[in-house]
């Protein structure tokens, strides 16, 4: 190794000053305007309005996915098209195979978009959060809330469907209908589970591996972790409502702790 | 306090002096890096890389001490990188950091490289509590902060996305000088065609192994010695190049990369994104993840090479914030490994 001159680096004078923010506003493809529209949530993937369907009295769910502009436009538009169609059909088979998922009214891959049902409730995370900053108590029902999150996964996985982003913001608490106008702090832990965002989602009969339905709940298992550390612990009753809710949950368990290992650069002690 | 800090997890020695006064920015007083660059079409060795950073520990040592103006009594401790990494170039630098801690009779601070990282990026930009994309060439991982730990949101569940470029770099035998990511990045630049190349995100992790495959399977169709019917062309009938195949390369990998840390953003909502590692350093990266900053009224951070690639200041800085926690490491726990999590390291300096 010959000896080199160092270069040494000088001080910095400033931080690199950050992009200009102001948001662009998207427009929606035909037949949407922006009046009948309220901006729900912007997820990673699509905008997500609030709008009615057919009567002024109905309301649903848009899910518009805009062009990415970081995104090449031919990677785009294959990604976007498959994401979309691959959504839309595992949500009818869920609705078909008696899974609580939000119906498909309508959709348009190449426009990008697509019209759901529309969910009346909290999201688990929502519903976890309030729980602990009322200081974590309501044992029986967090812990029946966490067993039907568990039976809803699993019955997800029973009938081939894997989630794919499996989050604590996209489960469902929906509100029991007839408490809709009274309700209560309790009541946000009886309602039903409803699985949202399939996005990511990929179904198949055959071939859908335990190795697929692990790392389902290995994501939702870190959500819970990464969101919640006082919901953490709560996890175990997922997982034990899980075992028990179809032939073959015990083998994803089992696979569940070789996707825990594998994470990379884990301790070698555990 | 002043601490001198010892990087050299990877083909980097880096060498740095940094002082912390109450209520006042940081000031670095050195920052000296040596690289050891292998041949084109290899890799770095962990022996070899280990000779280098011995050969360079001593000399480098002395330079940041006189480059910094100060003596040996002005340093407060001496912080090196604990882990993770090459094994025998961490070695061979947590052993110069105990000759120094022995030496001058100096309390040493082990150091997570990835924290590290993370500490010197907000520091430099200002970025407060944003969602950190730490990616160089043996990590890839998407980082919040939550409760005192630096939380692993998604990683890469082979290697590395810069392992993932220097290997296909070895593939079209890209030289590894000044390092193999810049000059795909300047091959890139020049491509015009799109190849289409496996996208693999999963939730949000990733996955490099099997794009890097594909890759070096199409690589092989540029082969000018190959017959014209089956060397590798567009759908419109053009012939690929190169530089086509890096730019593919680049605009699908950080594709994923901005997917999974715009996934991330949402989950925790957060508007700031910080991008650290050697990766960092990649203008297309950058500019791509300042499109998905601004579309969701966010901002992204990222530094330039002199603290995105691996350097001492980094290290001195994080260890530096831990000392003043009273956290040392004691010399017979002064080991270092090549497994450390990021969440790991108990975060004692923040709320």
């Amino acid at each position: 190794m010959a000896p080199e001159t160092i270069e040494p680096t000088a001080p910095p004078l400033r931080a690199p000053s950050p992009p200009p923010t102001d948001r662009p506003l998207h427009t929606l493809p035909a037949p949407f305007t922006s009046s009948n529209l309220e901006v729900l949530t912007q997820g990673a993937e699509a905008l997500v309005y609030k709008s009615v369907f057919l009567t002024p009295h109905t309301p649903c769910v848009v899910k518009y996915r805009p062009p990415k502009p970081y995104r090449h436009p031919v990677l785009d538009r294959r990604l976007t098209k498959a994401r979309l169609l691959a959504e839309a059909r595992v949500l009818v088979r869920c609705k078909r195979d008696g899974v609580d998922v939000p119906g498909v009214l309508g959709a348009d891959w190449e426009g990008g978009w697509l019209v759901l049902e529309w969910v009346e409730g909290k999201t688990v995370r929502g519903v976890l959060d309030g729980w602990a900053e009322r200081g974590a108590g309501e044992k029986e029902g967090i812990l029946g809330l966490m067993e039907r999150v568990g039976l809803a996964v699993g019955r997800l996985h029973e009938i081939g469907v894997c989630h794919g982003d499996l989050t604590t913001s996209n489960l469902m608490v929906r509100v029991p209908e007839k408490k809709a106008e009274v309700q209560e702090q309790n009541d946000e832990l009886e309602g039903d589970i409803v699985l949202i965002d399939f996005g990511l989602a990929s179904h198949s009969t055959q071939n859908l591996q335990d190795e697929d339905r692990a790392v389902d709940l290995y994501v939702l298992e870190r959500a819970f972790a990464a969101t919640h550390p006082k919901a953490e612990p709560l996890f175990k009753d997922v997982l034990s409502a899980y075992g028990e809710s179809f032939k073959g949950a015990r083998a994803v368990l089992k696979k569940l702790e070789d996707v825990r290992l594998r994470g990379r650069k884990r301790s070698m002690l555990g | 306090m002043i601490a001198l800090g010892l990087e050299g997890s990877a083909n980097k020695i880096g060498i740095g002096i940094i002082s912390h006064a109450p209520s006042k920015p940081p000031v670095i007083l050195a920052n000296l890096r040596h690289t050891y660059n292998s041949p084109p079409g290899e890799g770095f060795l962990p022996k070899d890389t280990a000779l280098h950073h011995r050969a360079w520990v001593v000399r480098l040592i002395k330079q940041a001490i006189r480059q910094a103006r100060i003596t040996i009594p002005d340093i407060d401790c001496i912080c090196y990188t604990k882990g993770p990494g090459m094994g025998a170039p961490l070695q061979s630098v947590a052993l110069a950091a105990r000759t120094c801690a022995l030496l001058w009779d100096k309390p040493l601070v082990g150091v997570n490289h990835c924290v590290g990282h993370i500490e010197m990026g907000r520091s430099i930009t200002g970025a407060e509590n944003p969602v950190v994309l730490y990616v160089s060439g043996g990590n890839t991982q998407v980082i919040a902060y939550s409760a005192n730990r630096y939380r692993i949101f998604g990683e890469t569940l082979d290697i590395a996305i810069g392992n993932c470029i220097d290997r296909f770099a070895r593939t079209l035998m890209i030289p590894n000088d000044p390092f193999p990511g810049y000059n795909v990045e300047q091959l890139a630049k020049k491509g015009r065609h799109f190849v289409e190349l496996p996208y693999a995100v999963k939730g949000m992790d990733a996955s490099f192994s099997g794009i890097l495959a594909a890759a070096d399977v199409l690589a092989k169709g540029l082969d000018e010695s190959l017959p014209e019917e089956k060397r590798l062309r567009t759908e419109e009938g053009e012939l690929v190049t190169r530089e086509d195949l890096c730019f593919s390369l680049q605009e699908t990998i950080y594709a994923m990369l901005v997917e999974i840390t715009e996934r991330a953003m949402a989950h925790v909502g957060s508007k700031q994104v910080l991008v650290v590692g050697g990766v960092g350093s990649n203008e297309r990266l950058q500019q791509m993840m300042g499109m998905m900053a601004r579309d969701r009224g966010g901002s992204v951070f990222a530094t330039d090479e002199r603290f995105c690639i691996d350097n001492g200041i980094m290290i001195a800085h994080a260890g530096l914030l831990e000392f003043q926690t009273g956290v040392a490491t004691k010399l017979e726990d002064s080991t270092c490994t090549q497994r450390f999590r990021t969440d790991e390291v108990y975060v004692g300096w923040r709320e």
